[in-house]
């Protein structure tokens, strides 16, 4: 296995959409944190390649299981990691994510175990980007400053947070660009170009895309689809582009892979770290389909 | 006014806050289309021509005004205030929900859309959602909790004579915050032709403020009628909170009267020193669930609890942001009401004015009973009676039954 992120033996000419996405401007740069993801997208592209990103939901099916998956995943080939913090009523997740995060409830996680979970990956993985996912009310009730300060000092890069559109974002931006974690701001189909600069302006690290109006672990969009909105996008951003929902096969992902800056898979991840399906297996060949997308 | 706000009738900023409660917090996906339904709203509101369809519509098929009716026997058994009625029990479809149903459905026909889903408790918000849709010839989908579909049968094949389809909720505790939380789903997936027509006011913005403005119909008509019957305005109106829209509707004239005491009954099932009740108020805090900030039952770690109320249409966790905003502020009292003391309050209004509340008016009803007797002959109470309970028939046998067999000679 390649160490993620590093230029591989065949390195293929950028494409011109790669040539085209600068280095994101970073609020903090001077922190460790805030570079790791600058860092790996840097990386990617004088890889020539688009990333993979492997969403987990901490603590499932339990906390031990969990952190075996977490741990092995970097050598497995993803290169941005997303870890799920588990809420009673996530309202944008389909059956197979809402069943992950009732088995992570019920096992007993909290927002503080994820966390501790997190800082345990960074005793051995330094260079992976990390970001949290999840909804704002297990954040607000564990407090927004407090957040920020725990998430940077277990390791942290950034958050996702699917219930706080830009005119709700302020109230967790300033807490998060003060400990240096970045907003990874959504954007849908449903976003139009009006409404896109309002989106922008809080977003930091890339931006995640979701390609189809739904749920997650639903259907999958188009690649021509795809293609069409990553190139809306790039006209109004120099954030690299992370595509996902949906996708569900190495073939999907490195369908994705060849217009956007990284494919995202979620649910079909958690179904195979339900059944206990040989889910790091499922990652590398995920990363083998992402990698070869642009050969 | 001798308050420290000038009014408190301003309602949400226009971000949809209400102090810090209320706002927008879904998923992007969603935003432009609430954006699109608080656009289309705020065109409907400056149109005549809209207040006067649905004038027409709340006039000869809700039946509107509902009468405000003195409830003779109660009040003289009760010796204290008097007590009236606000018999919203009256409208077409047995409940008040049908208010704000019938302003949703012609915004959303103005909107273009021809696919209704809407969440449900009681079932007297799916039946409204039904019925209005049958009216004017729109699919209908109605997400109910497996728990609710079994403890409201007769709502539940209402729904089903009136076209609509019932998508049983079995996620989480398979009640009405989960029943929101598939609707929402719906929404997210549906977004072209699909209007979701939220039951109570909450939600995200707009729909907090605008089913409280359809809603107000129910306080308007109240002042009117008590001038009329007493000269004069009421001295207090009691009604029962479960998102909240019943209360938000009759308190919102009145909140700038400071003479008309509000009070609220939040379910407080088998009591708030228990884990098993629905008064977010009283035992729950601030926090974020259906697109906006409120109180909210929760655990330390922010995961939100099931609530529990003998009536379906009490059954959630949290309460529309405006009602969190007016306790805060203390303008409107919120108080706790037992299944026990709303069972007592259904037998006693049946029995004694020969109306059979519907439970969740019954909390209304029971904190009265113990009120009036504490207050003058002269003192006017108003109650709202939300809803008539022939849906609860099922649920109070079972109840007495198991509980006061001996009672029910
Ligand atoms: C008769 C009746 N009253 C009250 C309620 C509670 O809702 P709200 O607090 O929005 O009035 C319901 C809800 O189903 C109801 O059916």
């Amino acid at each position: 296995m390649t160490t993620p992120g590093a230029p591989s033996a065949t390195t293929p000419a950028m494409t011109p959409a790669m040539t085209a996405a600068p280095t994101a401007p970073l609020s903090a740069g001077t922190t460790p944190s805030t570079g790791r993801l600058q860092a790996r997208f840097a990386a990617l592209r004088a890889a020539g390649r688009a990333g993979l990103v492997t969403y987990l939901m901490a603590g499932d099916p339990d906390r031990e299981t969990g952190q075996a998956v977490l741990d092995g995943l970097p050598a497995a080939g993803a290169d941005i990691i997303e870890l799920g913090m588990p809420f009673s009523d996530p309202m944008a997740d389909g059956p197979t994510i809402q069943a992950a995060g009732q088995r992570a409830l019920k096992a007993g996680q909290t927002l503080k175990d994820t966390l501790a979970m997190l800082a345990r990956f960074r005793e051995t993985d330094t260079e992976t980007p990390v970001v949290l996912m999840g909804y704002y009310n297990p954040i607000y009730s564990y407090g927004a400053d407090r957040f920020a300060a725990d998430a940077a000092a277990a390791g942290a890069d950034g958050c996702i947070i699917v219930d706080l559109p830009p005119e709700e974002a302020p109230e967790l931006t300033g807490p998060l660009a003060e400990h240096g974690l970045h907003l990874i701001m959504l954007t849908a189909p449903t976003t139009d170009e009006a409404r896109l600069p309002a989106v922008l302006a809080h977003a930091g690290g890339f931006l995640y895309y979701a390609s189809i109006t739904g749920i997650t672990g639903t259907r999958a969009a188009d690649e021509a689809q795809v293609a069409a909105a990553v190139t809306r996008l790039r006209a109004h951003t120099s954030l690299p582009i992370a595509v996902g929902f949906g996708i569900r096969t190495p073939a999907q992902a490195a369908a994705i892979a060849r217009n956007a800056d990284a494919a995202v898979v979620g649910s079909a991840l958690v179904d195979r770290i339900a059944t206990g399906d040989d889910p790091l297996g499922f990652v590398a060949a995920l990363a083998e389909g992402v990698r070869g997308a642009r050969l | 006014m001798t308050s420290a706000l000038n009014t408190y009738r301003a309602g949400a900023d226009e971000r949809g806050h209400f102090g810090l409660f209320g706002g927008r917090y879904v998923a992007e996906t969603l935003m432009p289309l609430i954006l699109e339904v608080e656009q289309a709203y705020r065109a409907a509101r400056a149109d005549p021509a809209f207040q006067a369809e649905l004038d027409g519509y709340l006039t000869h098929y809700v039946g509107r005004p509902s009468p405000l009716y003195h409830a003779r026997r109660l009040t003289e058994h009760l010796g204290g205030a008097k007590i009236y009625f606000k018999r919203e029990d009256l409208n077409h479809t047995g409940a008040h929900k049908v208010n704000s149903c019938m302003g949703q459905i012609l915004l959303a026909q103005r909107m273009g859309k021809r696919r209704i889903i809407a969440e449900t408790g009681a079932g007297q918000h799916g039946v409204a959602t039904a019925t209005v849709c049958a009216l004017f010839g729109l699919q209908c989908v109605i997400y109910m909790g497996q728990t609710d579909i079994e403890r409201q049968a007769p709502n539940v094949f209402r729904m089903k004579l009136l076209g609509a389809e019932v998508k049983p909720v079995t996620s989480g505790s398979a009640t009405l915050k989960d029943a929101m939380n598939d609707a929402l789903r719906d929404w997210v997936t549906n977004v072209e032709d699909t209007y979701y027509l939220i039951g109570t006011v909450a939600g995200p913005h707009p729909f907090p403020t605008m089913v409280r403005d359809f809603q107000s119909v129910i306080g308007e008509e109240t002042r009117t009628q008590c001038l009329a019957q007493e000269g004069r305005l009421p001295d207090s109106i009691v009604a029962c909170i479960g998102g909240g829209s019943n209360a938000m509707g009759i308190f919102h004239p009145f909140l700038d009267e400071p003479g008309v005491r509000l009070i609220g009954t939040e379910a407080a099932g088998d009591g708030v020193d228990t884990d098993r009740h629905a008064a977010s108020m009283t035992g729950g805090r601030p926090g974020v669930l259906h697109g906006n900030r409120t109180y909210l039952l929760q655990t330390e770690d922010g995961q939100i609890t099931e609530a529990h109320s003998i009536s379906a249409g009490l059954d959630y966790p949290g309460v529309g942001p405006e009602h969190a905003w007016l306790k805060d502020s203390g303008r409107v009292q919120y108080v706790p009401v037992t299944d026990r003391a709303a069972l007592d309050a259904f037998q006693m209004t049946t029995r004694l004015e020969g109306i059979i509340p519907a439970l969740e008016s019954a909390h209304a009803v029971a904190h009265a009973m113990e009120l009036a007797p504490t207050l003058p002959a002269d003192h006017l109470m108003v109650i709202n009676m939300s809803g008539r309970g022939d849906k609860d028939v099922n649920t109070v046998a079972e109840a007495l039954g198991a509980d006061m067999g001996e009672t029910l000679v």
